[in-house]
């Protein structure tokens, strides 16, 4: 069946059988391999996405506990869409959640990232101002097996303009 | 351009972040090719068993479906020619039943291959691996290694016993006698190493793409050792290893756990090439749980014999160690990587080690985060706990009286378990460490609950650990009678335009490589990390390499890197004087140029002699053109990191929950190149070890099936379970290679699961706990203080 779908600001569509999961969507058919699959029981989140609400906010989703078919007229942001193109200018540049994982170091295999990102952005979009805890709490559906996620919290503060000790 | 400041030893943002920060990295499951058949693995559902019958024929009948192989189709082929390899033999009489990528009768454990579909589609492929019907002929299953050494079944029938081999390392039986029989104290550790899965966030996959030319046969894998791969996938197969392409893409962690050789990559390479098409498989993370290989899954026993004062005379060690159903590349070797470690950082007149390995049917073990060491160091560091209570004297204490040198600086300081320790200084990091945990501020506060008589109980615990790693001198790997060397390649080419291109024979998933060596070279070279390339990971690209794992990346790769450009900068020179008309030794190489002593005019950028290299106009008689060197760096011996980790918990009395409250490390790895990447490494690793002392293990029931094979219930923790952590370094130099570095990957997990351990322990001792098994879950510390309870009542009442 037919699912169009707006992605990253752009209307995308693909003709897909009804059991598919809003990740493979993204991933097989729509080429959007950023979004990663880590396991097959909506533990890990390395599939989080941000899929708007009706008050027009990025509301974090794993893509994975979701069918395409669901998602359907939805408009979805996943990490393709969260840098700032700069045309022929040069390479895309980060936006602030991306740059404070670079600067904090809080990402060593990459894998987990994608989707850590988008939650944290949800995080932060809900509550602005974090503490610690709560970072730690509101993160706790993303996995990440390299970071110990000391640093990964680290940027998540930095980029609420928090800042942190070391 | 060229840069004076030395770049080695800051914490520069790392080169690989951009791409996987934007979703641009290249995962093995991003990666496709036209015309390609997806695979789906029919696997045993039992752990011992005969097959009977496949029934494929409603599979084969499923629209999309384009073949389905029985295990004893695929083995009569001709598709391969050996067995899946095992690379370390320890023994010459040890048992290998041989393991084949599919069964053709006897499955060994649950997860075993006993049939393939190929499909036109990801979910085409599950549909018809879900329709394969089997018959099976259950055999009664080994499901414990305690259980395959009682040996009242038998995990192979074609074996006659479950004991794999033995392997003793006691350099001196006499005077290991003579120490336990003059010992004052003696202690004893039975310890449980549980089984752990690897787990790293990217699950396992291949794509295998033959060449529509015939041929050529390029295999993607989620890998950590393509090099490795290529070796032994020419070596199984048949292909020649020179038409054999192996690309490990982005790689979402490793840990041990994309160490091996698998029998998806050879099904995926021999059914492309027999069918002309790719062929790919992704693991879904419940399959990964319990076919690919697992960690840890040891019993260990431990004896400490020591004099008055608690100073040590001897250590006596036994295993028995899990090998699960086959051996795979290097399972029966993973408990002899942390053999010689079983005397720590301490002072060992004598020492004896003796392991036995087991089959079971069981996934198969091998290599995880620390293999071997993380299990030494548990056993010697909850076993110097013991004593310092049997000897009446503090945790801290206890390590300093046993300190190697006394716990002053040493170098190439020789130990009873045969080795040659190239550097350490133990006292001052044991120092550092209490001083950063507020030591003495925590023993008050513990005591102060324990006077209050509070039932959140906290506890303290310690752990100096030491490991063997930078793996490895060739020749020590030969006198193991481990199947390669350890050496590592590197390249360094200066481009006409003088760009640097490095190629390296380390296989990063994570660790930073392209910066770090951008980092070496950049210094090394005068000039700019962002005009260095770092090619790594395909075997067209970089030929040689031994891979990465065992933290030997830096102290072996990155040395080689190091090698090279001061081969470069040699030869930069010789043309430098050639057109410069000076004596090479005259001229000083200082930021990416070389001067003539005394005539700071006449100068030239190593930029411009690799041009000049490049159009060769003008070189000195007889040089060959072009500026580029390679180091193969084959270490004279091994690095010895070492650290002190304090963990502090709370145990609630009323629910056994133990909280981590704080975690401090100081860590020793020499020098760094980066400290922003050490210290990701050191939090990663301290984790893990972390969750092997309070959440994770993989669960067999009786009937050897695996009970919690997801991430619902294999417990890898979420930011909520664990705190941040407290860093601290302290930098004594390796002897081993000329850039005084020591690995850091693994040392995390080494140091924390005796820590935690230990703070359990030492929370729960005033209640008659004194050992507690790994992971120490709310319901296991709760019944171990209800049997400690018990045990002081009965006690009260006979005394």
């Amino acid at each position: 069946m037919l699912v169009e779908m707006t992605i990253n600001g752009q209307l995308r569509s693909a003709d897909v059988e009804p059991r598919t999961l809003l990740v493979h969507y993204l991933r097989d058919e729509l080429g959007l391999t950023g979004t990663n699959v880590g396991c097959d029981t909506s533990s890990c989140g390395a599939c989080t996405i941000l899929i708007e609400g009706a008050d027009g906010v990025g509301e974090s989703v794993k893509s994975c506990t979701m069918l395409a078919v669901q998602a359907r007229g939805a408009e979805v942001t996943t990490i393709e869409g969260m840098a700032t193109s700069n045309g022929d200018a040069g390479p895309p540049s980060l936006n602030p959640m991306q740059q404070a994982f670079m600067d904090c170091h809080g990402l060593q295999c990459g894998y987990c990232t994608p989707g850590m990102v988008m939650a944290a952005t949800s995080l932060l979009s809900e509550n602005p101002s974090p503490t610690e805890t709560e970072v730690r709490v509101g993160l706790e559906g993303n996995l990440c097996r390299c970071t110990g996620y000391h640093n990964i919290v680290k940027a998540v503060l930095s980029a609420a303009g928090g800042g942190v000790d070391q | 351009m060229t840069v004076t400041e030395p770049i080695v030893g800051t914490s520069m943002k790392r080169k690989e972040d951009p791409k996987l920060l934007t979703g641009e990295g290249q995962f093995i499951d991003d990666i496709h090719a036209p015309g390609e058949l997806w695979m789906g693995m029919v696997r045993a559902p039992m752990a011992h068993a005969t097959v009977t019958n496949i029934d494929a024929s409603a599979a084969a009948a499923l629209d999309g479906v384009h073949a389905v192989y029985t295990g004893a189709e695929l083995n009569d082929m001709g598709l391969w020619i050996a067995p899946l390899p095992c690379a370390w033999p320890v023994t010459p009489d040890m048992a290998n039943p041989p393991h084949f990528p599919a069964t053709s009768s006897e499955v060994h454990h649950v997860g075993e291959i006993v049939a393939v579909v190929l499909a036109d589609s990801r979910y085409g492929a599950v549909d018809a691996a879900e329709q394969v019907v089997v018959d099976y002929d259950v055999l009664p299953a080994v499901a414990s290694v305690a259980a395959a050494r009682d040996g009242s079944d038998l995990a192979h029938t074609s074996l006659e016993t479950n004991k794999a081999y033995h392997w003793p390392l006691v350099p001196d039986p006499d005077a290991l006698e003579a120490a336990f029989a003059n010992a004052t104290h003696t202690v004893t550790g039975n310890f449980v190493q549980q089984r752990l899965i690897p787990m790293p966030m990217e699950p396992r996959g291949v794509l295998a793409v033959p060449s529509p030319m015939g041929g050529d046969m390029t295999l993607y894998s989620a890998t950590q050792v393509p090099h490795i791969l290529k070796v032994m996938v020419a070596a199984t197969t048949g292909i020649p290893e020179n038409q054999l392409r192996i690309i490990a893409p982005a790689v979402g962690g490793g840990f041990g756990g994309k160490l091996n050789v698998n029998p998806d990559e050879l099904l995926a390479v021999t059914l492309a090439r027999k069918l002309g098409r790719p062929v790919r498989w992704t693991e879904t993370r419940s399959e990964g749980a319990f076919s690919t290989h697992q960690g840890r899954g040891q019993l260990q026993k431990i004896e400490l014999a020591a004099d008055a004062e608690g100073k040590l005379l001897g250590v006596r060690v036994h295993l028995d160690a899990d090998m699960g159903a086959y051996m795979m590349l290097i399972t029966p070797g993973v408990p002899l990587l942390g053999s010689f470690l079983y005397t720590g950082v301490y002072n060992v007149p004598a020492f004896g080690f003796t392991c036995d390995g087991y089959f079971t049917n069981l996934t198969p073990t091998d290599a995880y985060r620390g293999a071997g060491r993380p299990e030494a160091s548990y056993a010697i560091e909850r076993a110097m706990d013991m004593l310092a209570i049997e000897v009446g004297v503090g945790p801290d204490e206890i390590r300093r009286r046993n300190y190697l040198g006394g716990g002053d600086a040493f170098e190439n300081l020789e130990t009873a378990s045969t080795l040659v320790f190239d550097s350490g200084h133990y006292s001052p990091n044991l120092d550092a460490a209490l001083e950063m945990a507020g030591y003495d501020d925590l023993r008050a506060q513990q005591q102060q609950r324990r006077d209050n008589g509070s039932s959140k109980h906290l506890g303290i615990g310690l752990c100096t650990y030491v490991e063997i790693c930078g793996l490895a001198p060739s020749r020590a790997l030969g006198g193991l009678n481990y199947g390669a060397g350890g050496w590592e390649h590197g390249m360094v080419r200066f481009l006409p335009t003088g760009k640097v291109e490095v190629v390296t024979g380390a296989t990063p998933h994570g660790q930073g490589h392209e910066t770090s060596w951008s980092m070496i070279v950049a210094d090394r070279l005068g000039i700019d990390p962002a005009d260095v390339t770092v090619l790594h990971s395909d075997t067209a690209i970089s030929p040689l390499g031994l891979d990465t794992y065992g933290s030997r990346s830096l102290a072996v790769g990155g040395v080689a890197i190091a090698m090279a450009c001061d081969k470069v900068i040699d030869k930069a020179r010789l043309i430098a004087a050639h057109q410069l008309e000076a004596n090479p030794d005259d001229l000083d190489f200082v930021a990416g140029a070389f001067t003539v002593k005394g005539s700071p005019d006449k100068t030239m950028p190593i930029q411009a002699i690799a041009f000049g290299a490049f159009t060769a106009h003008n070189l000195p008689e007889g040089m060959e053109p072009n500026l580029q060197e390679q180091m193969t760096f084959d270490p004279a011996n091994f690095v010895f990191p070492f650290g002190t980790h304090v963990a502090v918990v709370e145990i609630d009395e009323d629910t056994g929950h133990v909280e981590l409250l704080s975690y401090t490390a100081i860590d020793d790895c020499g020098n760094q190149i980066n400290p922003l990447i050490v210290e990701g490494q050191v939090h990663g690793g301290i984790v893990q070890g972390v969750a092997q002392a309070l959440w994770e293990e993989a669960i067999w029931d009786d009937d050897g099936n695996l009970k919690n094979p997801s991430m619902l219930d294999y417990l890898v923790p979420s930011p909520a379970e664990v705190p941040s952590i407290g860093t601290g370094y302290t930098y004594t130099p390796s002897t081993s290679n000329p850039l005084g570095v020591k690995g850091v990957g693994e040392a995390g997990t080494i140091g924390s699961a005796a820590a935690v351990i230990n703070a359990v322990v030492d929370a729960l001792g005033p209640l008659g706990v004194t050992d507690i098994d790994m992971p120490a879950t709310p319901s296991k510390v709760w019944k171990t203080i209800q049997r400690a309870k018990q045990a002081q009542d009965q006690g009260e009442v006979q005394s």
